[in-house]
């Protein structure tokens, strides 16, 4: 063991307290923390994608809403869904659905590569909106929540919101430490080295495309998981969970966090939402009800990030020491 | 369908897939010239649409309307390439994104704002507010005949612009080698500000003669901006041409999509899955030829 650095100790300290919160918290708190730790989920399975492979999706709310509409279906009416077989289920109606996207959209590169993700996520969004069998444009409730039984016998219900936020929380771990498992692995330095320079890789004898469509796949399964709970918390999906706003919030929270680093994803996810709440708060100024105009204030906080923090949130400090010592480089970079 | 029906969804389908190309042209010279990919592209249209109506109200009159928004339009595409725009030629196109998907909550939340959340509707002017009669039941308006003539026109103006002046020549030249350009003299940054108003004003003009017959409503900005990248995406970037003949083939196919109807193995597919016709379009060409239609092989 080497030593511990101090990003690993603040690390651990988080989720302790993660993982002590249910019992200080009230609900409210414990289900805002359970929505920002999916949100986190989904968020770390695009920065898979942008930060790791190099692929600027802006399709990818795709599979987290479709997931989100296979546990809707498999929770007719008022009969609940069992989590066991649902949620597998989703998250391969995630991958497949990314595997027949990718096959496409990994033809491209570059700019097509985003304009080509947007569409195809746009034609997934109109075959729920325009047609009866999800409900169209108004969605379906999911009215009860995944029973997670085996055999008769039920290790926890999802009913119970602490319940509900460990499940959650022990997901959030275990992709976080399975992404960096992988991501130290061959495959790992393989799909970063494709990101840094894909003919280098191609003429090492790696076989990029299979490459960059695994990430793809794997990236939708995750986004399938984190969307499947997503239903299954906020009870309902609408054809706006596969909209592309969603897939501009997540990959503005990977961006504000700060891409390439997993850890800056959670953050990215943990401060949009906290942000969002904050700018839904605020109280009317001279007339103009901020609240209901949230969105103003969001899209001016995006510009400005985009301008002023090329590192996201996490990369600060290296912003602010190349704000010093080269202020000329830093303002291009 | 008759031979009557037939030709009025052929005008729908070219006035449509012409109405497009106005505002794709401009989104595909941004890419292939400035290299920006720009989802605020549909939200000029959106602004477009929001000026016929206001500026319209005001003057009492379309015509003086769409000059004046013509102007606005112009102005705002370069203030926001000066303020905003300038500062993303050397950044990666993820910061591109991140940045114009910022400007789209803005404007939409500063048109809920302004204009609140309800559908207007714009009147057409007076002159042509006539019909031409088909049959007995049928006629076809001369409005939409206007807006198609209209949009030809400026398409072929564009296209003598890009290729038989001297501006287009250097336009040309920006995209296929920035520094040479640069190099021989010639002050690229403003060039770059220019094309960006250019596109700014094509997609606000198209949204301002769409006003009459499609109103004026939240959202019809970012409709249109998805419709267009399939047209550039099926065209290539950077072609004009490209996105010409993309256009209309989208404006054909999503007007067809919707009145005829498709049955396969007893499922209704047609008009249902409309909505999702052009981007199956979309996956054949990708297929196909990953570069679009006119685009450059990579």
């Amino acid at each position: 063991m080497g030593k511990l650095r101090p990003g690993t100790i603040i690390l651990v300290v988080c989720l302790l307290a993660l993982a002590v919160l249910p019992w200080f918290a009230e609900k409210y708190y414990v289900q805002l923390f359970t929505k920002m730790m999916i949100m986190a989920i989904f968020a770390m399975s695009l920065d898979l994608l942008v930060g790791f492979t190099g692929l600027v999706s802006l399709g990818h709310a795709a599979f987290f809403g479709v997931a989100g509409y296979v546990l809707a279906f498999a929770a007719p009416e008022y009969e609940a869904a069992n989590l066991w077989v649902s949620l597998p289920l989703a998250m391969a109606c995630s991958g497949l659905l990314a595997l027949v996207i990718g096959v496409l959209v990994l033809r491209t590169s570059g700019i097509y590569f985003i304009m080509v993700t947007l569409a195809f996520a746009q034609m997934v969004f109109f075959l729920f909106h325009d047609t009866e069998f999800g409900g169209g444009a108004d969605g379906i409730y999911v009215y009860a929540k995944p029973v997670a039984a085996i055999a008769g016998w039920e290790p926890f219900t999802l009913e119970n919101h602490t319940h509900f936020y460990f499940v959650v929380l022990a997901l959030l771990v275990l992709v976080y430490t399975g992404l960096r498992i992988l991501l130290d692995s061959l495959f790992g330095r393989v799909i970063v080295g494709i990101r840094v320079n894909e003919h280098r890789m191609r003429s090492l004898g790696y076989r990029t495309f299979r490459y960059k469509l695994a990430c793809f796949v794997l990236a939708g399964v995750l986004a399938g998981m984190a969307g499947y709970f997503a239903a299954a918390q906020f009870g309902f999906v609408n054809p706006e969970t596969l909209g592309w706003h969603q897939s501009g919030s997540v990959l503005m929270m990977v961006i504000l966090g700060g891409m390439g680093t997993l850890t800056g994803a959670v953050v990215g996810a943990f401060s949009m939402i906290l942000l969002e709440l904050g700018l839904q708060g605020l109280p009317a100024i001279g007339g103009m009800d901020l609240s209901k105009h949230w969105q103003l204030l969001m899209g001016g906080f995006i510009v400005c990030a985009v301008l002023l923090l090329p590192h996201g949130l996490l990369g600060l400090g290296r912003t602010a020491s190349r704000l010093r010592r080269k202020p000329a480089e830093a303002r291009d970079g | 369908m008759d031979a009557n029906t037939f030709l009025i969804q052929v005008l729908n389908g070219i006035q449509y897939g012409l109405l497009l190309f106005l505002v794709a042209s401009g989104l595909t010279l941004i890419l292939g010239i400035m290299g920006i990919i720009n989802l605020a592209h549909g939200t000029f249209y959106m602004v477009g649409a929001y000026l016929a109506f206001s500026l319209s109200q005001h003057f009492g009159n379309l015509w003086l309307a769409m000059a004046g928004g013509v102007v606005i339009a112009v102005v705002i595409g370069l203030v926001l390439e000066w303020l905003l725009i300038s500062r993303l030629y050397h950044r990666d196109h993820l910061y591109q994104v991140l940045l114009t998907y910022g400007l789209i909550l803005i404007f939409e939340e500063l048109r809920s704002v302004v204009f609140g959340d309800d559908v207007h509707g714009v009147a057409v002017p007076e002159i042509l507010r006539v019909s031409i009669p088909l049959t007995e039941t049928l006629s076809y308006p001369v409005y939409r005949l206007w807006m198609s003539a209209v949009c030809l026109v400026l398409a072929v103006g564009m296209y003598f612009l890009i290729q038989k002046t001297r501006l287009g020549m250097i336009i040309r030249a920006g995209a296929a080698n920035r520094e040479m350009v640069q190099s021989l003299g010639i002050n690229i940054n403003l060039l770059y500000r220019l094309v960006f108003a250019l596109g700014v004003a094509l997609a606000a003009f198209a949204g301002m003669i769409a006003a009459p017959v499609a109103s004026v409503f939240p959202g019809m900005g970012n409709q249109v901006l998805i419709v267009c990248f399939v047209v550039v995406v099926i065209g290539g970037i950077g072609s004009v041409k490209g996105a010409m003949l993309a256009a209309i083939l989208i404006g054909l196919v999503d007007t067809f999509g919707k009145v005829i109807s498709l049955e396969i193995g007893g499922v209704q597919l047609l008009p249902q899955l409309s909505g999702m016709m052009i981007y199956v379009l979309m996956a054949g060409v990708l297929l196909a030829r990953p570069e679009g239609l006119f685009g450059k092989r990579a």
